[in-house]
């Protein structure tokens, strides 16, 4: 099936489904190993042990020519934590030398908490249950609580990272929140034309929203919410239709 | 694993926003959500989806003996499921109180409201009796699972058809669904729930409230009423204590609400057996 596929559609969307094995790219897997022979796997795909690569979950299948990245863009609702990658979550619990935090994936995750901009033991920030926390993964291993922290490891600031105040935080698909992180994304362009709002957005589907007055935040959640299956005409007539409303 | 409590963040801005006169979603105080009802290719399966709040019901029947003392009462009885399909705070075979409160307020609602002519399943006095069971399934949870259960389970006994019996001396026949249109239960009137959510020490009140309302709320109420403006059923299990004319202001808003679900509910009957009709030619 993929070889029909690959020759027909080689540079149109690729759908790929869980176990599918990728006969398409091997010819530009064999081409570049030659030149460049390192492959980089992102999300969805695996390498099985005869050298073949195997997608482990369904989606288009992407492609980038910088660093020949392949991955398979899916959604999906339920969280698996990645390293590196900047999530929401609420705390829930507090030890000695951690933070529990739901970031909505199966199990919390461990916040260190020294792992602030300028902690020490002396001086460290208290946050309290049911805070919301900007913050980035540092560690994800299978069937371990993921680890977090908040600040950058490199230069040891905080980079945007910590605890967010106000504001409103909603809960989106997976594939919703990472168009989100899209600076040229034409919801949040739209929304910005009629509306000035803070938002920040969690890999973990949830985004958080702050805006001068509760109205103006709601519909921004809201249409947010709608945007995900509309066409760019639809999105503009329906925040047309919400802030007319207001 | 038990579902997180909102963060601070929420519960400050819900209240916040409820101060202002506004709901999360976009609704005013006493708007219901969209409800959809979609119904099975058999009798008595229907789906509701009230907001994100998705809940199936699929009736069935069979025939039984009676208990001694009331041989000519037929049976009703609910199942309900809450399964971590749900919402993640649900586990399998472990009831929650949450659990035990829908289960039981369904039954109230629609068991002891006499919603369904139980004399009416009667087959052979002290011999056989039709048994209907409601299986209820949540399938999503986003708040008021107590009136969208409702809902389906009505519903679905509405839409539900037995199959016709013909009783010649002591033979008891029952003929197929080929053999026989199946006949509908007979039911008396329809029972609707419409739940209340108290902010701001009773002095807001929102119908329908979504998940979030429902963990930030001061206080609930289950109201149960048929279109004959009669209340079936109430229910307020803790939190904060009412006035009397707060209760009283509540049933007229419920009222309106069931005869406009009433409608909705009926017209979707009749658009179904309509298609069905069709579907048959």
């Amino acid at each position: 099936m993929a070889s029909t596929l690959s020759e027909e559609s080689r540079d149109s969307l690729q759908i790929v489904l869980p176990g599918d094995l990728l006969p398409a790219t091997e010819s530009s897997f064999n081409e570049d190993s030659a030149s460049a022979p390192i492959i980089k796997l992102g999300p969805g795909l695996q390498p099985l042990q005869d050298d073949t690569i195997s997608a482990v979950k369904a989606g288009v299948l992407k492609h980038a020519e910088v660093g020949n990245r392949w991955w398979v863009e899916s959604n999906q609702r339920r969280y698996v934590a990645a390293p590196g990658e900047s999530v929401i979550g609420v705390v829930v619990g507090k030890t000695v030398e951690h933070y529990k935090v739901d970031i909505g994936a199966a199990q919390t995750a461990l916040l260190g908490v020294l792992a602030f901009e300028g902690a020490s033991k002396r001086n460290k920030p208290n946050h309290e249950i049911g805070t919301l926390l900007y913050c980035r993964i540092s560690l994800a291993n299978k069937d371990m609580e993921a680890e977090l922290e908040c600040m950058n490891p490199t230069t040891g600031k905080s980079d945007g990272y910590g605890d967010l105040k106000g504001g409103f935080v909603f809960k989106t698909s997976l594939g919703l929140a990472r168009r989100l992180l899209d600076p040229k994304t034409l919801i949040l362009r739209i929304l910005g034309q009629h509306i000035p709002f803070e938002t920040a957005v969690g890999m973990n589907g949830k985004v958080w929203i702050n805006s001068a007055n509760a109205k103006h935040t709601i519909l921004i959640c809201n249409a947010i919410k709608n945007s995900e299956f509309l066409s760019q005409e639809e999105c503009v007539t329906m925040v047309k239709g919400l802030v007319d409303r207001l | 694993m038990r579902e997180a409590e909102p963060s601070t963040n929420e519960r400050e801005f819900v209240l916040a926003a409820l101060k202002e006169g506004a709901r999360i979603d976009g609704r005013k105080f006493y708007d219901f959500r969209t409800l959809r009802l979609s119904f099975g290719s058999d009798y008595g399966a229907v789906e509701v989806q009230l907001g994100n709040t998705r809940v199936l019901a699929k009736v069935s029947c069979e025939v039984i003996r009676p208990f001694p003392d009331k041989p000519t009462e037929g049976f009703l009885t609910f199942n309900t499921e809450l399964s971590p399909m749900a919402s993640s705070a649900f586990e399998v075979g472990r009831q929650t109180d949450e659990e035990v409160l829908v289960s039981r307020l369904i039954e109230k609602a629609m068991r002891r409201s006499r919603a369904l002519d139980t004399e009416g399943l009667c087959i052979v006095a002290g011999e056989k009796v039709w048994s209907i069971r409601v299986d209820i399934h949540f399938l999503d949870h986003d708040g008021n699972l107590v009136d969208a259960a409702c809902i389906a389970a009505i519903t679905a006994l509405l839409h539900f058809r037995r199959p016709d019996v013909t009783v010649v001396g002591e033979d008891v026949t029952i003929h197929t669904l080929e053999q026989r249109n199946p006949v509908p239960l007979s039911i008396h009137h329809i029972p609707i729930c419409i739940s209340f959510a108290f902010f701001d020490n009773g002095e807001r009140v929102l119908v329908d409230p979504t998940y979030l309302e429902e963990q930030i709320k001061e206080g609930d109420m289950t109201l149960t009423l048929n279109v004959h403006k009669e209340v079936c059923a109430m229910s307020k299990a803790g939190g904060i204590p009412m006035e009397l004319d707060q209760i009283l202001q509540c049933t007229k808003i419920a009222v309106v609400k069931v005869t406009e679900l009433t409608a909705l509910i009926q017209e979707a009957l009749e658009a179904d057996a309509k298609k069905r009709q069709v579907s048959r030619k």
